[in-house]
């Protein structure tokens, strides 16, 4: 409020002025600040090329890998094993439905090696040259039912699942398994009614496992990997479809080195090995 | 004396005060602009009246309006019997009470399967005697949400009640009210804009809510699908433009409410 | 016709009280913080439950706690008004003052009429629909008055209704409050520390302390003769015990002052504080009612002085403003005290 004091008047106009000058200055030197960021973000992915020809040099360091739900188990052997064949690296994980790892890659995400359950996924990463190489196929999947232990609903076909009184849980169908629940169906010529659509496959087999669903379309592997906890019911191969798994490095990925040796171990002997016993199909020429 | 009012000297002006403060605005305004500039505001009206999107909005505002309305119903008694009753354990129920505030949701939703699905000691029961489940249903997304919002309400209307002068309503009974007339007309008056305060807080906390929702209730378009999971989905199914044109409607939506109830309560 | 016998066991206090106020009469409840004064008056407006007594009012039991017999306050003819007002601040004076009446039945257009009248009465006409907020303390006071009033209660309990006012208003409110209680024909009680207000606003007087009634009688009575040093205080005056027999009264602290009248037994006397003389040197042919103390404090009250001085017993004493040079008694020190034993007021505990 102004007075007739004269000296408050100036005073609150060199107030108001003082506000946006300071506010000006904060705001530009926070636009600054991220463009500093930003920019060495994208010097460093620029400079970042992998050098090619150093599968011969010795891994070390953190290994970061983005791989599907699905591969939980058998990629948590693959590293013990990786580990100790390369002492002085350690390998850390970001397990998640794939359309999710994908999202993330896309965004920045620092990850040296993604491991997607579906072709689809992988592409999204190479449509935006994300990738170094071309993306290898290191294992394939084929869905199964999965019901509670027991098979108390006694579910014996994907036909059985259309029955409405059975509450029946898939993956989403933006994600591999949701595909794979999709093509099951139409194949299986059924209308199925989930009701509820989880983001990556672990959501399915919690709960199934936790007595919430009744019966849901998850991978081979899952059952198996589930143990006793769920009961597996197998569907004809007629009515099953197959999923791929590629693997690729990402373009400027920070540990270069053993993004290439993890690969190649995955691809090798004992990776097939491991994801073999795991359940997983060979990968299909 | 009471209208002399409090005339004050003028707040000098504080540099550093200032800056942090626009710093702080600035924090919270920036992704708004984000939302704003990165919206597909080309094919934005075909994205919004999506039927995703139509369902998404429908479920969330009736779920978090129900979840709201259960916090006014069972959280008024509650806020009352911890501002003024007297009982051995108050402290403990206070604090039970209000545990999912502090929680992580996803926590707080399989504590609710624990409790409430089907393998629940509360749910199975239920299901064998009614056929009812709450998983994977409309009434499991307003579980959820009261589990979550309605200790906000708690907490504000029991504040509001404690901070009031129970003295008046000594003196409304001295003049001849009854237990019900001094409720009426004298302590849900004075603990008013407690109420108001609790209940929007309570209606947002609902509306955002999303990992109690989709760990207890399920994703499933339509039927438990809300906002927020929509938005998740479609983010993470890289549908950039729907999440982000679903994010705006949901910014839009809480502005509205938020903007409406300063403008009931009088000068903001 | 208020017929009141109060016992209450609070943490702090120990409360009983039994007295009774006529209709039209005004009975003043003094007493010193903490005595039970408010007390007894959450306990006639029924916001207190009775541990023993009994309250009647115009011939209705209003609590009986041998009988289980309680009246909820809603229900008794008893109007409140607070020390604080307690006026309801989101409602405004005419709301405020109906508030009662509605409360009884009265339907609001009348109620608010009635209520206007009487804000009007108490020259309140212009804040009519003003929030206690924007009111002066004056005003506020006055609404609170016209809130109790307004329902023609048989009881009306005032606390303390004059404490929280400047002094310049103070003179006025008490002429209004007094043709206000002239007026009326219910019982009144009016709590308050203010011995000015007893005297001026009370047919009777009742001194509680410690949550027992020490003294009744009327203001004259009271003041002329106090029986506590709580009274004593408010008056102004010299209080002491002793025994006496004949003029001669032996101190219970100690000493020993003839008096004028003769007297037998336990004893009260009273002193002015101008009717005790003070020297240094010892008073000449003085063979009774002289002693040797010490200057324990000086005050000054306005144009009066009134010296403290610690003995046996001790006294106050009250000497023009001339005498604290003369006697240069802020050097303290030993002083002699002598009264008249014309000047001690003699009566049986």
């Amino acid at each position: 409020m102004v007075t007739g004091n004269t000296g408050t008047t100036r005073r609150g106009e060199g107030d108001m002025r003082s506000i946006r000058v300071l506010t000006g200055a904060s705001v530009a030197a926070l636009m600054v600040a991220l463009a500093a960021c930003s920019s060495s973000t994208t010097t460093n992915a620029a400079a970042g090329t992998p050098a090619s020809g150093s599968a011969a040099a010795k891994p070390s360091g953190t290994l970061v890998v983005f791989a599907a739900t699905s591969l939980t188990d058998a990629f948590n052997k693959i590293a013990t094993q990786f580990e100790a064949a390369n002492p002085g690296v350690t390998v850390k994980f970001n397990y998640g439905g794939s359309s999710t790892l994908a999202t993330q890659i896309t965004q920045g995400a620092p990850a040296d090696v993604f491991a997607s359950a579906s072709p689809k996924n992988m592409t999204t990463v190479t449509d935006q040259s994300l990738t170094t190489g071309t993306p290898k196929t290191f294992a394939a999947n084929q869905g199964e039912i999965m019901v509670e232990a027991g098979n108390p609903s006694h579910v014996k076909s994907v036909a059985d699942l259309a029955n409405s009184a059975l509450k029946v849980v898939t993956c989403a169908p933006e994600v591999p398994c949701g595909a794979l629940a999709t093509a099951i169906f139409k194949n299986a010529g059924v209308t199925v009614k989930p009701v509820s659509q989880e983001e990556n496959v672990g959501g399915v087999v919690t709960k199934v496992s936790l007595g919430e669903a009744d019966a849901g379309i998850v991978y081979v592997t899952d059952v198996k990997a589930n143990g006793t906890k769920t009961t597996g019911v197998p569907i004809p191969a007629s009515q099953n479809d197959t999923t791929t798994y590629p693997i690729a490095e990402i373009k400027g990925a920070p540990n270069a080195t053993a993004s290439a040796a993890w690969i190649s171990y995955v691809l090798g002997p004992s990776g097939q090995q491991v994801l073999k016993s795991f359940g997983f199909l060979p990968p299909t020429a | 004396m009471a209208h002399e009012g409090t005339a004050r000297e003028k707040q000098p002006f504080n540099p550093l005060l200032a800056v942090l403060a626009a710093l702080a605005a600035l924090f919270f305004i920036f992704p708004l602009i984000g939302l704003i500039t990165g919206a597909p505001w080309g094919h934005i009206i075909s994205v919004i009246t999506s039927e995703t999107a139509v369902q998404a909005l429908g479920l969330s505002i009736v779920a978090s309006l129900s979840s709201t309305a259960i916090a006014l119903v069972f959280g008024f008694p509650l806020a009352w019997l911890l501002a003024r009753g007297s009982f051995r354990g108050k402290g403990l129920l206070r604090g039970l009470t209000t545990l999912p505030m502090v929680l992580p949701p996803v926590v707080g939703g399989i504590a609710l399967l624990l409790a409430y699905g089907r393998k629940g000691f509360i749910g199975k029961p239920l299901e064998s005697a009614t056929g009812i489940t709450l998983p994977f249903t409309l009434a499991g997304v307003i579980v959820a949400e009261s589990f979550v919002a309605m200790p906000f309400f708690v907490i504000t209307v029991e504040s509001g009640l404690r901070s009031m002068n129970r003295r008046l309503e000594d003196a409304a009974r001295s003049l001849g009210a009854s237990r019900r007339t001094v409720f009426l007309r004298v302590t849900l008056p004075l603990i008013w804009p407690s109420l108001a305060a609790g209940t929007v807080l309570t209606w947002a906390r609902a509306l955002g809510e999303f990992g109690a929702t989709i760990t207890f209730a399920g994703n499933l378009p339509g039927v438990t699908q809300t906002m927020p999971l929509a938005i998740y989905i479609s983010q993470s199914s890289n549908m950039t433009d729907e999440a982000i044109a679903l994010s705006l409607i949901l910014v839009l939506v809480s502005l509205v409410v938020m903007i409406f109830r300063r403008d009931r309560a009088g000068a903001g | 016709m208020l017929e009141a016998d109060i016992q209450l066991r609070l943490s702090r206090l120990d409360l009983n009280a039994a007295f009774t106020v006529a209709a039209g009469e005004v009975l003043a409840l003094l007493g010193p913080n903490g005595s039970g004064k408010s007390t007894t008056l959450r306990a006639l407006v029924g916001l207190l439950p009775l541990a023993g007594g009994r309250v009647v009012l115009d011939g209705t039991v209003l609590e009986d706690p041998a009988k289980r017999v309680k009246v909820a306050p809603e229900k008794r003819p008893i109007a409140l008004m607070f020390q604080d007002y307690l006026l309801f601040p989101h409602m405004s004076a005419v709301e405020n003052v109906a508030f009662g009446l509605r409360c009884r039945g009265t339907d609001k257009k009348t109620a608010r009429e009635k209520a206007a009248q009487t804000l009007a009465r108490l020259d309140l006409a212009g804040v009519t629909d003003a929030k206690p907020g924007a009111m002066s303390g004056g005003q506020q006071q006055r609404v609170a008055m016209a809130r109790a009033l307004v329902t023609d209660p048989r009881l009306l309990l005032l606390d303390e209704p004059l404490a929280a006012l400047d002094v310049s208003i103070k003179t006025n409110v008490r002429r209004l409050l007094r043709d206000v209680l002239r007026q009326s024909n219910a019982a009144n009680i009016l709590v308050t520390h203010d011995l000015l207000d007893a005297v001026a606003l009370g047919d009777r007087m009742i001194v509680l302390e410690h949550g027992q009634i020490v003294q009744t009688g009327t203001p004259a009575e009271v003041t002329a003769r106090p029986r506590s040093s709580y009274v004593a205080d408010l008056t102004g005056v010299n209080l002491l015990r002793g025994k006496a027999s004949g003029t001669m009264l032996e101190l219970d602290g100690g000493g020993r002052l003839m008096c004028a009248g003769p007297a037998t037994g336990p004893t009260l006397a009273v002193i002015a504080p101008a009717g005790v003389a003070v020297s240094r040197q010892r008073p000449e042919g003085k063979e009774w009612n002289a002693w040797l103390g010490k200057v324990s404090a000086v005050d000054l009250m306005g144009d009066r002085v009134r010296v403290h001085v610690d003995g046996t017993p001790a006294i106050t004493a009250e000497v023009p403003p001339a005498a604290v040079d003369e006697l240069r008694l802020d050097d303290g020190g030993e002083l002699w005290a002598y009264v008249e034993p014309a000047a001690i007021t003699t009566y049986p505990q």
